[in-house]
């Protein structure tokens, strides 16, 4: 089985503290630290662990520039077989469908079965997975926490749905899945691991190495732009209890019982 | 002018609450355009609810298959390719089943697509400025559509007024003929449901609920004893069912139950809006967390700052000396 | 008249010299005995490295202390006396023994040098010998089988009880004593009826009372008895020397190597591999023990040596708490892995993956590396390091619970557990109160004589973070002249080390290293027992560490720091020793001198104090950790504190406060018990 696994440098949301730059119109980058996006992790692991029942092999994709290869790096120590970085200027500024654009002519240079993204990344869209598969007209299924391999021809599916239940799918192959967390549990990439694939070669891929015209992809081909980052107005909110220890919860005592709460 | 379509999910023949919400994102978008509700499935259950939307919608389309029993993204896709016009904008709520469906649908439509929207603040020429959130809620940002071949929008459901009741009395316009070639090399086979636990959190008028801030497996203890003083029940955000500290059945939130309890106290819970999507009704809402800027001090009634594994025994000593 | 006739010259039947028997009963067990110690020697030749012929010196002392003068045995008082008698005694026998086996090709023979008075001398003490060792033996098979005390038990999953081959054993040697004196009492017997010749035997002892009940039997019963006792001794004896190597009695033969062999210096990690330096460990193929054969031949002499007596589980904190590891049992199963996988016949197995054969993942976790274990084992068994390799290998093949990894990659990220940001790990200092009376040196921007070195639980704990404050305020007291590192410091990694997490902890060192040593500080202070450890045993090339116990005590000795008197007088105080400053680094006495120089301050002690402290749970990645247990380390500490009748539980390491702390909640003893931090009771004795 031949996966392709789409990543993505994200900033990490547990190891950082986000403020707003001095412009007030991006984030301040500078103590930011980035690893590859939590979702995609779990689909590179469930990619390995399918090779490895059934042989195959895992490539996984990005595109960015020079430092998101070391999210490469880091998939392809954890047990992926090759990487393909896709870098070039006129990339810069794609919404989601431009980067579906690029991503959907890589896959056509290759024979894939199977195309993995995580569900979503950082912006919370959880978008390319679903246009890929419709630029190329793959089906398609989101939040996945399940696969089942039926034959070389069919899987089955569960999809996360409300209420903690489980929407189970048949699905012919080639398809595009995107990936929820807790499907499995991926293994630990140690600073050994990743060392050991630092000098592995990850061929580079620019918009003409894919054909791609630059009026499609980038800011140019945006129809869908981010403006600015800030931090909304918080309006009223809570009444915040103050006082010691013994006053606050005197306090909330009598509010709790006011609510019908003791 | 503006065509605005809303697509209105359902369940056992009720349409969700979010279908109420439409209206008033449409006006944000553009008082001035026309909006109507689709809706899509088969037999008594669609026509139930198509009915209940000529009440609130001045238009209804309904589309009638087989295949479109169960809402199967794939299929319903192709559906709506057939039956929305050109230039249309789509709204879908922000669900499991809106990104699986509109992603796709917006390439297929080659209309630009954004999602998970909070807000709108209007159209300027073909463009339409909204607002939405980045990095699990940390931060907010301004984004803009090119709206001038149509877009396909997903909107967080909980963030627009809903409509109060139905005023309207609706045309429900039968498009069945329009949808086109259903089949799809991806077939809905089940749903299994979530384990029933031992414990039924919907049916509890308190809730002492647990975020991150429990720290531990361990510490979870004093939060049963505090449900216990309290009469209530344990529940949880989704990191707590992910470590695999309490069951699934036991989580609060859009993946998880939906509650509607009188009280509810927010122990070391930070407030994402997926946890705050199954918090339903009025609670009242008491919210304990070390950290002054978490996201939960906007939504709560009452706010403490103070660090749980403390406060906890205090509080359950002071209820039980009560 | 004549002497009884020896087995040298005795012809049974009056055809059948005996001699023949004397003489191919020890070639065919020496012989056996050879070819059974070639087997077992074969894994140790497959083992990885290891280095052991340093420190001569300290392991001739550790011979004659923990081997000759048997001085771990005493701390189970009844069976460590039993022990010291048997051990003994076996020492004293053994040249009787030797002799034996030449009379029985040689008649009469005396050793050389035993022939006069010497001989009487070590004839007089070799009969007690024999009789104390068999009163010994009587009463161990007792306890063993009638008492069954608790810590020899096997639990179910481990497989059948072991006390049939305990109580086997303690039968042989019976016999062997038994033998040997009847042997001798039957040729005295013998003597004194037909001769009329009386000897001088020990009073009481065995061979004495022998000869007593033997004084009315027939000559010919007791020549037929003399030769009978020899042929039984001789048989029990070579039977016995080749069933030594078949199990737990191995230990009878290997425990002279063993405590030779046995760390020298505490505290420390050994390295990924012996001979392979620092910088050439990516050169390596594999890391850590995932085979039997990865074992260093050392780990796998501890193996055979275990005499099963349990005294390390009994001892170890995260088997009283339920969770799944029994020192005892990682032993016996590697021990009986070695035995199955290398047999005395037949072809020799390919060794599985352990974590998949015999041990279990959570097993390997569930260790606080608190050393308790490799304290109390009479043996020189050592366990910390194999749980570490043990580790290594995990990590190597990426096998680590998912609750440690989000820590380690923040390590990774930010050089903290927590993930928090390198710029904010002073901001401790900045907290308002304690800016406005005191300012801290940053070490890359002014110069000091000392390093005050944080560590990350206190540097971003909240509430640890009162710890750095206080040591400051007591440092400033005392007239040192201190800086930090600020963001320049990384976490010491004294746990990523331990969890197996080589290079991480390579990388950080290195950073550490670089820091301290750019610094230019000419000496080391912390708060931490953790770092203090880290930085004193497994770094390398650092000006000297001292604990903040150790600088107290010094000033408060110099007369440079005084304490008020003691300012909660109907308190009860115990201090809890953290296994990072006390077992480790024996560090016991400098926190009590200290809490001893406060006027009225009420001190008792645990009974499980110094070097048989009971761990609070672990520190570092341990906290992280989200074991399978019963109940908690902290809450059985917190408990044992209750009965030694104390209020206040003081402790001088951020995490067994942090532990003992919640235990307490756990334990619902808020309002009964109280955790204090050492620096939180100096500080506020502080004149």
């Amino acid at each position: 089985m031949e996966i392709l696994v789409c990543v993505k440098r994200v900033p990490d949301t547990a190891e950082n503290e986000f403020e707003l730059n001095g412009a007030g119109n991006d984030l301040d980058r500078d103590d930011l630290v980035y690893s590859v996006n939590e979702w995609d992790n779990y689909a590179v692991e469930e990619a390995i662990q399918m090779v490895d029942k059934m042989g195959g092999s895992v490539t996984v994709v990005t595109v960015g520039d020079d430092e998101s290869e070391e999210i490469l790096r880091r998939e392809m120590a954890m047990g992926a077989n090759n990487g393909v970085l896709l870098s070039d200027d006129a990339f810069e500024g794609s919404d989601g469908k431009g980067i579906a654009t690029i991503l959907k002519a890589e896959i056509e240079k290759g024979s894939y079965d199977l195309i993995l993204t995580g569900a979503q990344a950082d912006e919370g869209a959880g978008q390319v997975g679903g246009m890929v598969a419709a630029m190329l007209d793959y089906p398609y299924a989101s939040l996945v926490n399940k696969i089942d391999v039926m034959d070389d021809k069919t899987i089955k599916v569960g999809r996360e749905i409300e209420g903690g239940n489980q929407e189970m799918n048949e699905i012919s192959l080639p398809c595009v899945l995107s990936i929820q967390t807790g499907i499995n549990e991926p293994r630990y990439v140690g600073i050994r691991g990743i060392r050991k694939v630092s000098s592995v070669e990850i061929p580079v891929k620019s918009a003409s190495d894919l054909g791609l015209d630059a009026a499609s992809v980038g800011s140019a081909g945006a129809k869908t732009r981010r403006v600015d980052y800030f931090v909304p107005d918080m309006g009223e909110g809570a009444e915040m209890l103050e006082g010691s220890t013994e006053e606050i919860i005197a306090k909330l005592i009598e509010k709790l019982k006011a609510k019908g709460g003791l | 002018m503006t065509q605005i379509y809303a697509y209105i999910p359902f369940k056992n023949g009720s349409a969700e609450d979010v279908a109420l919400e439409y209206p008033a994102a449409a006006k944000k978008i553009d008082a001035a355009a026309t909006l109507t509700a689709v809706v899509t499935g088969s037999g008594a259950e669609l026509d139930s609810v198509a009915t209940e939307m000529g009440k609130i919608y001045e238009q209804v389309i309904k589309v009638d298959n087989q295949a479109l029993a169960y809402p199967n993204a794939e299929v319903v896709r192709k559906a709506l390719v057939n039956i929305l016009p050109k230039d249309a904008i789509l709204l879908v709520a922000h669900t499991t089943f809106g990104m699986d469906i509109a992603p796709g649908l917006s390439v297929k439509m080659d209309a630009a697509y954004a999602a998970d929207i909070v807000d709108f603040e209007g159209i300027e020429g073909t463009c339409l400025k909204m607002v939405r959130q980045e990095l699990g809620g940390a931060v907010s940002t301004h984004v803009t559509a090119d709206i001038a071949a149509g877009a396909v929008i997903t909107i967080r459901p909980g963030s627009f007024a809903p409509v109060d009741g139905g005023a309207a009395n609706g045309t429900i316009t039968d498009k069945s003929a329009d949808a086109g070639d259903l089949a799809s090399t991806r077939k809905f086979l089940e749903v299994v449901e979530a384990e029933v636990g031992d414990v039924d959190i919907t049916k509890s008028d308190v809730l002492v609920s647990i975020g991150r801030g429990i720290e531990e497996q361990e510490n979870i203890e004093l939060a049963e004893e505090l449900a216990a003083a309290m009469n209530a029940v344990v529940a949880c955000s989704r990191p707590i069912v992910d470590a695999k500290w309490l069951e699934k059945s036991r989580q609060v939130g859009t993946s998880g139950q939906t509650v509607k309890p009188k009280v509810y106290m927010a122990m070391g819970i930070s407030g994402s809006f997926q946890h705050l999507g199954g918090l339903k009704g009025n609670p009242f809402i008491v919210a304990v967390n070390k950290n002054p800027k978490a996201p939960i001090f906007q939504v709560a009634d009452v706010g403490i700052v103070t660090d749980i594994l403390e406060f906890m025994p205090e509080l359950t000593e002071a209820i039980s000396s009560l | 008249m004549s002497s009884i006739i020896g087995p040298a010259s005795y012809q049974l039947f009056g055809i059948f010299p005996t001699a023949i028997l004397s003489f191919v009963l020890p070639v065919i067990g020496i012989g056996l005995f050879a070819y059974i110690m070639t087997r077992r020697i074969a894994p140790l030749v497959r083992a990885a490295p290891d280095n052991r012929f340093d420190h001569i010196g300290l392991r001739i002392k550790s011979l004659v202390v923990v081997w000759l003068g048997q001085i771990r045995q005493p701390r189970y008082m009844l069976a460590g006396v039993l022990h010291i008698v048997i051990f003994a005694g076996f020492l004293i026998l053994s040249v009787r023994s030797i002799s034996l086996v030449i009379i029985g090709l040689s008649d009469g023979f005396v050793l050389p040098g035993l022939g006069g008075w010497l001989g009487h001398v070590y004839n007089f003490i070799k009969d007690y010998a024999a009789t104390f060792v068999l009163i010994a033996c009587i009463v161990a098979a007792v306890r063993r089988g009638i008492y069954k005390p608790k810590r020899y038990a096997v639990p179910e999953k481990y497989g059948k009880d072991h006390t049939a081959e305990a109580v086997f054993v303690l039968g042989i040697i019976s016999t062997l004593m038994i033998s040997e004196s009847l042997f001798e009492a039957s040729e005295l017997a013998y003597a004194l009826t037909v001769d009329g010749q009386s000897h001088f035997l020990a009073p009481l002892s065995l061979v004495w009372i022998f000869k007593a009940m033997l004084t009315s039997a027939s000559p010919g019963f007791l020549q037929g008895l003399h030769i009978f006792t020899y042929f039984v001794h001789d048989l029990a004896f070579f039977f016995f020397l080749c069933f030594l190597p078949l199990g737990k009695h191995f230990h009878v033969i290997t425990s002279l190597f063993n405590v030779f062999f046995m760390r020298v210096q505490k505290g420390n990690i050994k390295p990924v591999q012996h001979g392979i330096k620092d910088e050439e460990l990516d050169s390596l193929e594999s890391f850590g023990v995932k085979r039997l054969e990865d074992f260093t031949w050392k780990h796998m002499l501890d193996f055979y040596s275990c005499a099963d007596c349990g005294r390390c589980s009994d001892q170890c904190p995260a088997n009283a708490v339920g969770r799944p590891l029994s020192p005892r049992f990682i032993t016996i199963k590697a021990r009986d892995l070695m035995f199955k996988n290398y047999p005395l016949s037949g072809e020799i197995y390919k060794s599985k993956i352990l974590v998949e054969d015999i041990f279990t993942e959570d097993e390997i976790w569930s260790c606080t590396t608190c050393g308790a274990c490799e304290e109390e084992c009479p043996l020189g068994i050592e366990y910390i390091d194999k749980m570490v390799d043990l580790r290594r290998g995990m990590v190597d093949e990426g096998m680590v619970p998912q609750s440690l990894q989000k820590p380690l990659k923040a390590l990774e990220k930010r050089g903290n557990p927590y993930g928090k940001m390198e710029k904010k790990r002073a901001e401790w200092a900045d907290e308002a109160e304690f800016k406005a009376k005191h300012s801290i040196k940053d070490l890359g921007e002014e110069t000091a004589d000392t390093l005050y070195f944080v560590d990350s639980i206190t540097s971003y704990d909240d509430n640890i973070q009162e710890i750095a404050r206080r040591t400051s305020i007591i440092l400033e007291k005392s007239g040192v002249d201190f800086g930090i590192l600020g963001k320049d410091e990384k976490d010491s990694g004294n746990e990523v080390l331990r969890f197996g997490e080589e290079m991480l902890y390579q990388d950080l060192k290195q950073q550490n290293t670089e820091a301290i040593l750019a610094s230019g500080a000419r000496n080391i202070v912390t708060a931490d027992p953790h770092a203090y450890n880290a930085l004193k045993n497994d770094y390398k090339g650092l000006p000297e560490v001292k604990h903040i116990s150790q600088v107290v005590a010094q000033k408060i000795a110099s007369g440079e720091l005084e304490l008020k008197t003691c300012q909660n007088p109907d308190k009860v105080y115990v201090y809890h020793d953290p296994c990072y400053l006390g077992r480790h680094n024996g560090v016991y006495e400098a926190p009590r001198q200290a809490m001893d120089a406060i006027n009225g301050l009420t001190r008792v002690e645990l009974e499980k104090s110094r070097d048989r402290s009971f761990c609070c749970g672990g520190g570092g990645l341990m906290l992280f950790f989200e074991p399978e247990e019963e109940t908690r380390m902290g809450v059985l500490r917190v408990n044992m504190a209750a009965e030694a009748g104390a209020n206040v539980i003081v402790t001088a390491c951020p995490f067994c406060l942090v532990n003992i702390q919640d235990a307490i909640k756990v334990a619902g003893k808020e309002g009964q018990m109280e955790a204090l931090d050492f620096t939180e009771l100096i500080e506020q004795h502080l004149k």
